[in-house]
């Protein structure tokens, strides 16, 4: 089968997503961040319940019989280098708290957190601090910008609280002005400024420590749907710029299936599903998630693995060939040309093929209800 | 009397369902049957035990309890220089801060010897004060600054002028450097705020005049008594709503700038104090203007300054000279206000044009100070630039005038007054009075804790037992009735004036935009200055108590009863004319009904001013208390009576206080 040279547009597709892969491989062994049992719980005498049979309850009952609100319930994933790590949930499922707790913003009940093989959950105040100011930085929902600086000084606030000198933080917040597509706006107060702008002015504080982990607590849900999206590219070309690793909540499952390598889907604080977005779309873990990503362009997430089926005794094999893990929409155009069924192939395996038939199957769905 | 107001609370609920708007509508109508039927009960006992058990005291006749308080007071004096606390902690601080005031006149105001005028003259202090005001807030203070310090020259009272100035800057000075930390602690900690919080509230609640005499106690009497007097008062606004702006910092910028590392001590200097630095200037300019209020009453206790012309000339009757002093406060007044507001305006332009030319405004700032060094100079040197007598002289005439035409208006409409006083003297203050002051002791006070359990509940009941108790205690029960009489039927015309001008502005931009500057400036003139103007048309009697009470009181119960109409939801009010409301009928059964909580406020606020300007009254031949005050200040003998008459004040506002507090809280959860 190596003989076969593949085209080279399905195997840019291709080869990105096989990267992933090979990232997510790679995660396994070396996670960045690491979180290990997570709970968090509000409310009095909270740490008396893990561990209790309390700790199984519902939410609600929960609250009826103790008065406590499980925001986080034993949370545990990995994220690897570089990836982008999307946690979706509905409102109240608990992802602002847990994102909180990975920087003890929120102080956890129980559970473990690491980030480059620090123990955050037992670090001292100052270690704490040495953290939020070198290795994680936060983007907020609604900004935090100080009103009473300027963009400048703004993106600057981080490197002047760890005391670097005042010429190289000017320098540093210039680049990362213009980074994020402010220059010019450098000496404007955040209240002159868009919402749009304003978040990029977030970022750009965010990434001005040069910090490994960047955290988002629904960084664009106070943006309308235009600006929305120009964010989103923004940060999808800021992670191919940059390369950091992202923890990113939001509620929005478009924005997860566009931005994420790996999708967190929690519900009433407990994990729900892990898992890349075709395997979150095209294996849903339950029926919450199910009715989540039912909205969904199918067609625009799941890959070939997901709609392939084992040749018929008849058929031909004569068709193109393509990877298991090219999408469904990207394959559409050619599998739609042949006369053949298009064969899904891995190295020199042949998982299965994929017909006209199978590829609207797939495209038709989604248009009828 | 406060339940007055809330009758008209007709159930505002959109349409609820017959059996719950007749729940609604019961408590309220049930109070006012049996409010009726208390003062009915007592109108009965009136009649019947008028004039007996009424405790009278003499004039000039002490009670055992009031006789102990002039032994503390001897005792006190005694132990002036033998007691470690007096000697060492009330003495040092004491002679602390007189050689700080004394080191001050000299330099600005009083003959340092033995110079026949201070180190710096007019000239010197008018440049320097208008540099000031120019680096901090710009040319138009300047201009003001100017002009009132030549005006403080003309009129003749300079170096009272001056010393009131020093009297304010120094409690200030000390108000902020000790209410800012103070505040900081409050934002940070919840302990520190639910200790210090109710201090902050008696401080703030108790009429200012009774502040005085505890403080003769300790300080004796002199500008350290006027300065801690001041200072006491004039706390607890830059510590509240300092600590407000602390804590009102958006929680999403603490968040994250915590998240990037700051340290505490970060998160305050570069965060939290630099945001609430506007509320922060607001602290300082109230805490200025209550500062001048007090400075000004503190001549009663020998505080130097401009309060003193004005006592004397109230009590010679010299309308002409209290008018122009009168005038002189009000000049410092408006000054103090408008640099202060002007200087915190000036710090958010500033930072909106952050690339103004910084050079040229430090150009004109050294030439400033060029000029200023020159007139201090000349001020050292010339004696027509030292001594403010050698400008001309306006205070007179202006004197004479004002006094000439207070004669003509007096011999013109002198019957007009006059009617009016007599007519509202005998209609309304005395049938009240006397049902206050003529009933027997037990009847009215049994009345008086029937009425607060029914507006307020147990609580308020059981605090009105306690204060009434105290009154009865410290052998002032006539007195203090026919000052909580004025108080009472002040307040009445005071809520009125309030409802009508509040709902007129309450429901046109118009009339809020040609009112509220007036009634904003009417709140920044110390209310002692409101005596003049009220004894020059109706001369001294409880009436001119009242009126000034009234025009005192008037502008804050107004300002709170226009911004409660104004917070009623603007769709309920359409809802209602859609309905085909009359005007009439949306005011009387939306609005005033909606806006109930804001006029129980009002009522609260417009006892406690109305309460501490009845008593300053005293000087103006209000009589009862407050008269009993100030002859504890003139009289040694009647010493241990004033201060006697303080705490049956103090009383009296804590029970006005409590009863209304508990009225509004319930108002507020109906
Ligand atoms: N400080 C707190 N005290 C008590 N309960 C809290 C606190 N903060 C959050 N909770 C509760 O924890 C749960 C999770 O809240 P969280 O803010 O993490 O949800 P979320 O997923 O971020 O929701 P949203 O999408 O609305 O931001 C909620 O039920 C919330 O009521
Ligand atoms: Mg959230």
């Amino acid at each position: 089968m190596s003989t076969h040279a593949l085209p080279v547009a399905a195997a840019t597709v291709e080869d990105d997503v096989s990267a992933r892969i090979a990232r997510l491989d790679e995660a396994r062994r070396t996670p960045l961040l690491h979180v290990d049992g997570l709970w968090k719980v509000f409310g009095a005498k909270s740490d008396r319940i893990i561990g209790t049979p309390d700790a199984d309850l519902s939410r609600r009952e929960l609250m009826a019989k103790t008065g406590c609100v499980v925001a986080v319930k034993d949370v545990s994933f990995d994220v690897a280098p570089g990836e982008v790590f999307v946690v979706m949930g509905l409102s109240g499922s608990g992802k602002s708290t847990l994102v909180r707790c990975l920087t003890r913003l929120i102080e956890p009940t129980a559970g473990q957190v690491t980030v480059a093989g620090q123990d955050i959950t037992s670090a001292t105040d100052a270690q704490l601090r040495d953290l939020r100011r070198k290795h994680v930085a936060m983007v907020f929902q609604h900004f935090g910008l100080l009103p009473h600086r300027r963009v400048i000084d703004n993106v600057a606030y981080g490197l002047e609280i760890r005391g670097d000198g005042k010429a190289a933080r000017r320098e540093r917040a210039q680049e990362m002005v213009d980074l994020v597509g402010l220059s010019g706006n450098e000496n404007s107060y955040p209240d002159q400024l868009s919402g749009g702008m304003q978040q990029r002015v977030g970022l750009a504080r965010a990434l001005a420590v040069d910090p490994s982990v960047l955290l988002f607590d629904e960084p664009f849900s106070a943006l309308d749907p235009l600006i929305r999206r120009d964010m989103q590219n923004e940060v999808i070309r800021l992670h191919h710029e940059v390369g950091k690793t992202m923890v990113f909540i939001t509620h929005d499952l478009a924005e997860a299936l566009k931005l994420g390598d790996r999708i967190l889907i929690m519900r009433d604080g407990a994990m729900v599903q892990v898992g890349r977005p075709d395997e979150v779309v095209g294996a849903p873990a339950d029926d919450y998630v199910r009715d989540f990503v039912s909205d969904v362009p199918r067609s625009h997430v799941l890959t070939l693995r997901w709609v392939m089926r084992d040749p018929r005794p008849e058929e031909s094999l004569e068709g193109p060939v393509m990877g298991p893990d090219t999408v469904v929409k990207n394959a559409a155009h050619r599998v739609l040309a042949s006369a053949h069924p298009a064969r899904v192939v891995a190295g020199d395996q042949l998982l299965g093929v994929v017909d006209r038939e199978d590829i609207l199957r797939v495209i038709v769905a989604e248009e009828s209800p | 009397m406060t339940a007055v107001a809330e009758r008209p609370a007709a159930p505002a609920a959109p349409e609820p369902p017959p059996t719950a708007q007749q729940q609604q509508r019961d408590p309220v109508r049930r109070t006012g049957v049996l409010l009726a039927a208390i003062l009915g009960i007592w109108a009965l006992g009136w009649a019947l035990f008028k004039g007996t058990a009424t405790l009278p005291l003499g004039r000039a006749t002490l009670t055992d309890f009031q006789r102990s308080l002039n032994d503390l007071r001897d005792a006190f004096d005694a132990a002036r220089d033998s007691n470690f606390f007096l000697e060492t902690v009330v003495g040092g601080a004491s002679d602390g801060l007189e050689a700080l005031v004394t080191a001050a006149q000299n330099l600005l105001s009083q003959p340092a010897f033995p110079r026949p005028v201070p180190e710096i003259g007019w000239l010197g202090v008018l440049a320097v004060a208008a540099w000031i005001a120019y680096a901090l807030a710009g040319v138009r203070s300047t201009i003001l600054v100017v002009v009132s310090f030549l005006a403080f020259g003309v009129f003749g009272f300079w170096t009272e002028s001056i010393d009131l100035l020093i009297i304010t800057f120094t409690a200030v000075l000390i108000s902020v450097a000790v209410g800012i930390p103070l505040a900081i602690a409050m934002a940070r900690s919840r302990t520190v705020t639910t200790v210090v919080t109710p201090v902050l509230d008696v401080m703030q609640t108790m009429p200012s005049f009774v502040y005085l005499l505890p403080l003769v106690l300790l300080f004796s009497i002199g500008p350290s008594a006027a300065v801690v007097a001041t200072l006491i008062y004039a706390l607890p606004p830059v510590v509240r709503i300092t600590a407000h702006g602390l804590r009102t910092v958006a929680p999403s910028t603490i968040e994250a700038t915590t998240s990037m590392g700051s340290t505490r001590a970060q998160l305050l200097r570069k965060v939290q104090l630099p945001m609430a630095k506007q509320t922060i200037i607001v602290g300082v300019n109230q805490t200025m203007m209550a500062a001048l209020s007090i400075a000004t009453i503190a001549a009663l206790i020998d505080g130097p300054g401009l309060g003193e012309p004005v006592i004397e000339a109230l009590q010679t009757l010299d309308i002409g000279t209290a008018f122009v002093s009168g005038l002189c406060i009000v000049i410092i007044a408006i000054m103090l206000d408008r640099t202060t507001t002007a200087a915190s305006e000036r710090a958010e332009a500033e930072r909106r044009t952050a690339v103004h030319d910084p050079r040229r405004r430090r150009a004109a700032l050294i030439g400033g100070g060029v000029v200023a060094a020159v007139a201090v100079y000349l001020s050292r040197s010339y004696l027509w630039a030292a001594d403010p007598d050698t400008l001309p002289d306006l205070g007179r005439p202006l004197a004479d005038a004002v006094g000439s035409a207070t004669e003509w208006f007096t011999d013109t409409f002198g019957q007009l007054t006059g009617a009016i006083k007599d007519g509202f003297t005998y209609g309304l203050l005395n049938p009240f009075q006397s049902l206050l002051a003529d009933s027997p002791w037990w009847l009215v006070a049994a009345a008086l804790l029937a009425v607060a359990f029914l507006i307020g509940g147990w609580r308020p009941a059981l605090t009105t037992a306690v204060c009434l108790a105290v009154i009865f205690g410290v052998g002032l029960w006539q007195d203090s009735m026919v000052t909580l009489g004025m108080t009472l039927v002040a307040t009445v015309l005071v809520m009125f004036l309030a409802v009508v001008f509040g709902v007129w502005m309450g429901r046109s931009k118009r009339a809020d935009t040609a009112l509220r500057p007036l009634l904003d400036a009417g709140q920044t003139i110390p209310p002692f200055v409101y005596l003049v103007p009220a004894l020059a048309l109706f001369g001294p009697s409880r009436f001119t108590a009242i009126v000034a009470a009234i025009v005192y009181a008037g502008p804050a119960a107004i300002k709170l009863v226009a911004d409660g109409i104004r917070g009623v939801a603007p769709t309920t009010v359409e809802a209602a004319r859609s309905a085909g409301s009359s005007t009439f009928q949306i005011i009387t059964k939306v609005q005033l009904p909606m806006a109930r909580g804001a006029l129980v406020l009002a009522s609260n606020q417009g006892l406690l001013y109305v309460l501490s300007m009845v008593v300053i009254g005293g000087l103006v031949g209000g009589g009862a208390l407050g008269y009993t005050v100030v002859s504890g200040f003139s009289q040694a003998q009647l010493f241990g009576k004033g201060l006697a008459a303080g705490i049956a004040i103090v009383a009296l506002g804590i029970m006005l206080d409590r009863i209304t507090q508990h009225a509004a809280a319930r108002q507020g959860r109906r």
